[in-house]
């Protein structure tokens, strides 16, 4: 395969990823937005930083408000991060590596940028955005199932799910960051109203609220939420299991290609670093140093993908 | 004034043979389904892609050739005549090539002016003496043709560099398929979906001496922002190759080879979808940065082939095209089967006075223009429009050819109001390599969408047709 090609699947499955994402925590801010007591729209700062898109916003707006961080978040184009840049970068990508896509997945493509394109083409208003969110989500969605339906099993596969762990990896951990605060296993805060509004967040953006209770019932800790989200090895958006996905998908590359590359042995360590702590052992360590410390070695892999694998000169 | 030609029903409205059965169906459809379908055509065309990119135009903007359900029928016999005036006239363009880059026996035996060689900007030096793998030149080739009556047919245009339109040509019958499926179990259309697999055997057959086993052959490309740039991809993704880049190619080791996850691996057969100004900016315009530096020398060296051939242009010139006659004669040694458009070129003084004093009756065209850009259309032009290009002429005379207005045949399109006929043309594609000649039956029907226009070009506002040659 073409270096291009691993890159162009890499970044187009980033994206799509990322489109998620976004879609993901307007959705989570909408929903807070809705159920607090107060009159302000402060929640939505912590959903533009959980996204990272905070600085650009406050170049381009002096002030907060809700329809305009959800304008921003969801189709501004000096927003290299909201939904329609992500879904344009990533179909064009797609258009790239064309060639190593079956139709389904390509037309999937195709279909989403279009519907999308029509849906934000104006602003979305307050009554129409649940809709369009699960609109987003299904479109995104189907790309993914015709991946998963259709492409053969080779290293066309690997470079796009390395691409889709990646980005999620990185997703976890940024709202993990973020809200490391609430998951700090101190006293005080406990049980405040505040405290379970914002665990109520990171659960909704990563679709982690069914899945906690099964494991957890119905009144989960910070430490549990924690060991949740950054170790369990079901829960597919933890960090953990995006780890392993990582691992296993430039383990197949190494096998298929009969050299194992160094990024390679960054993801194994990746995995260990996370398969070897408890939770006790990270808030020893601190939340917020062992996220950052992750973040750090997502982006060391990602940068050594692109040099292993040629995606450019 | 004859009534014009059209496909469908001849000059005397009545259903010719060809189109018999089309007809029969056509008379029980609904109207309505009809134009129902010609929408839900245009939504798979949107929806896998099928897009081109307008110059000039908003960067992103993708737009699709309208595509017509009418489709455009040959009978068998009729093809079979084509294909023999068009089989001639390709081995002759290819030995033509050979020989101006060679002995010019042509130029020798007086049967071509010396300075239609030597001034043309599409000749090049750097291609004298050098003899490609298979000894082949144009690998593809686009023949235009335009039909006038029952059995005349002629050549408008030898497209001979990189000539487009072939990915129309298998998504029109695809989508045809997908609309009208009985309308295929009624009638004998011959299949034009080998063509991919024909493509990359004829090219794999060109391979050089030094391709180790199955050859490794990559498609080269400008570019996603290039207007064919889903042809590109689409025949990359038909053959099973590689869609390259300059930037993913390099030489390494006297070889082109491109950039793979594992290192550069060598290809041997580039079907370049660029200009030859663009191929190699160490011998050409070295602005370029879409081709590949050093290519020429590993080509010279005769360890990649190249199709189109760099240099092949000069075949399809329009001041050339006024000699081929004279060219499938000289090669052949047998009348040419297709006919050539009559011609006056400018450069000589007494046919620029014929053209001077007829204007408004003829077609002028740049000798080196290409989709309908820089085209004067004498009976339809403004006197504006007549006064401006005779200025052009007169400044220089060298750069124009003329030919009269052939009165196109018409194939009916759908309209709000029912059929229509509009003008067409046709581009069957021809493959060359050393195991032959091969003709794919069918090709890209281009149709004017204004009533009474005869510009078909796509970045004109031209649509597609489907194309059947009926099995006899």
């Amino acid at each position: 395969m073409l270096g291009k090609t691993a890159g162009g699947l890499f970044w187009m499955y980033r994206y799509l990823e990322r489109a998620e994402n976004i879609t993901r925590m307007i959705e989570t801010g909408q929903r807070i937005a809705l159920t607090r007591n107060q009159e302000n729209d402060d929640e939505w700062a912590s959903v533009l930083q959980t996204a990272s898109v905070d600085l650009g916003y406050f170049e381009k707006y002096d002030e907060l408000s809700k329809d305009t961080v959800i304008d921003w978040m969801l189709r501004d184009k000096d927003n290299a991060s909201s939904v329609m840049s992500a879904v344009e970068a990533a179909r064009n990508n797609a258009r790239q590596v064309r060639g190593a896509l079956t139709h389904e997945t390509w037309e999937a493509m195709n279909g989403c940028w279009m519907r999308l394109k029509e849906l934000l083409k104006r602003k979305v208003n307050e009554r129409d955005l649940p809709q369009a969110l699960g609109l987003i989500r299904q479109r995104t969605a189907l790309v993914r199932g015709a991946t998963h339906g259709t492409l053969l099993r080779n290293d066309i596969y690997d470079f796009a799910r390395i691409g889709t762990f990646l980005e999620r990896a990185d997703n976890t951990g940024r709202i993990l960051d973020v809200k490391y605060y609430v998951l700090l296993p101190s006293a005080n805060a406990v049980g405040s109203q505040l405290d379970n509004v914002q665990w109520e967040t990171i659960l909704r953006s990563v679709s982690g609220e069914s899945g906690i209770r099964m494991v957890y019932g119905h009144n989960p800790t910070p430490r549990d939420i924690a060991a949740f989200l950054i170790l369990d090895g079901r829960m597919p958006r933890s960090l953990y299991f995006c780890a392993k996905k990582l691992q296993d998908n430039l383990g197949y590359l190494a096998h298929d290609y009969g050299e194992t590359a160094t990024s390679h042995d960054l993801a194994v360590q990746l995995g260990k670093r996370l398969k070897e702590r408890s939770i006790d052992e990270i808030f020893d360590i601190g939340l917020h140093e062992f996220i950052q410390e992750i973040l750090i070695a997502l982006g060391e892999l990602s940068r050594q993908i692109e040099v292993d694998y040629r995606f450019y000169e | 004034m004859t009534k014009i030609f059209d496909e469908m029903w001849g000059r005397e409205d009545a259903l010719r043979a060809p189109y018999s059965q089309f007809g029969q169906w056509f008379e029980g459809e609904d109207p309505a389904r009809l134009r129902a379908k010609q929408r839900e055509a245009e939504e798979v065309f949107r929806l896998t892609g099928i897009t081109f990119n307008v110059y000039g135009q908003a960067a992103a903007e993708e737009r699709l050739i309208p595509f017509d359900i009418v489709p455009r029928i040959i009978s068998g016999a009729e093809w079979k005549k084509l294909t023999r005036g068009i089989e001639q006239r390709v081995r002759a363009i290819n030995a033509f090539l050979h020989d101006i880059y060679h002995r010019q026996e042509i130029v020798r035996a007086g049967r071509l002016p010396v300075e239609m060689i030597k001034n043309n900007e599409a000749y090049l030096p750097e291609m004298v003496g050098v003899t490609p793998p298979g000894g082949v030149y144009t690998h593809i080739v686009g023949i235009d043709l335009v039909r006038t009556g029952d059995d005349e047919f002629y050549v408008l245009e030898d497209n001979a560099r990189t000539p487009s339109g072939v990915s129309y040509m298998l998504e029109n019958r695809e989508t045809m398929y997908k609309m009208f499926p009985e309308l295929f179990s009624q009638t004998k259309v011959q299949p034009v979906s080998q063509y991919p697999r024909s493509l990359l055997r004829s090219l794999s057959a060109c391979a050089p001496s030094c391709a180790e086993g199955t050859p490794t052959v990559a498609v080269l490309t400008p570019g996603s922002y290039n207007s064919a740039y889903f042809e590109h991809a689409f025949l990359a993704d038909q053959m099973g190759v590689e869609l390259v880049e300059g930037s993913d190619l390099r030489v390494v080791d006297g070889r082109v080879a491109m950039r793979t996850t594992q290192g550069y691996k060598p290809i041997d057969v580039i079907y370049r979808r660029i200009d030859d100004d663009f191929i190699d900016p160490l011998t050409f315009n070295p602005e370029s940065a879409l081709g590949v530096p050093g290519i020429m020398d590993v080509y010279r060296a005769g360890n990649i082939a190249i199709a189109n051939a760099p240099g092949t242009g000069i075949a399809d010139d329009k001041a050339i095209y006024s000699y081929m006659p004279e060219i499938v004669e000289f090669y052949t040694g047998e009348k040419a089967i297709l006919q050539n458009v009559p011609t006056w070129r400018c450069n000589d003084p007494e046919s620029l006075k014929y053209v001077l004093d007829n204007l408004d009756e003829l077609v002028v065209k740049e000798v080196h223009g290409s989709g309908g850009y820089g085209m004067l259309i004498g009976p339809t032009a403004s006197k504006k429009e007549l006064a401006e290009f005779r200025k052009k002429l007169e400044a220089k005379p060298g750069n124009y050819i003329a030919q009269p207005t052939l009165s196109l045949s018409t194939v009916p399109i759908m309209t709000k109001a029912g059929l229509a006929p509009r003008h067409v043309d046709l581009r069957p594609f021809v493959l060359v390599s050393p195991e032959g000649v091969n003709i794919t039956p069918g090709g890209l029907t281009r149709v004017a969408l204004k009533k009474g226009s005869l510009v078909v070009n796509s970045s004109q506002g031209g649509g597609t047709k489907d194309t059947w040659v009926l099995e006899d």
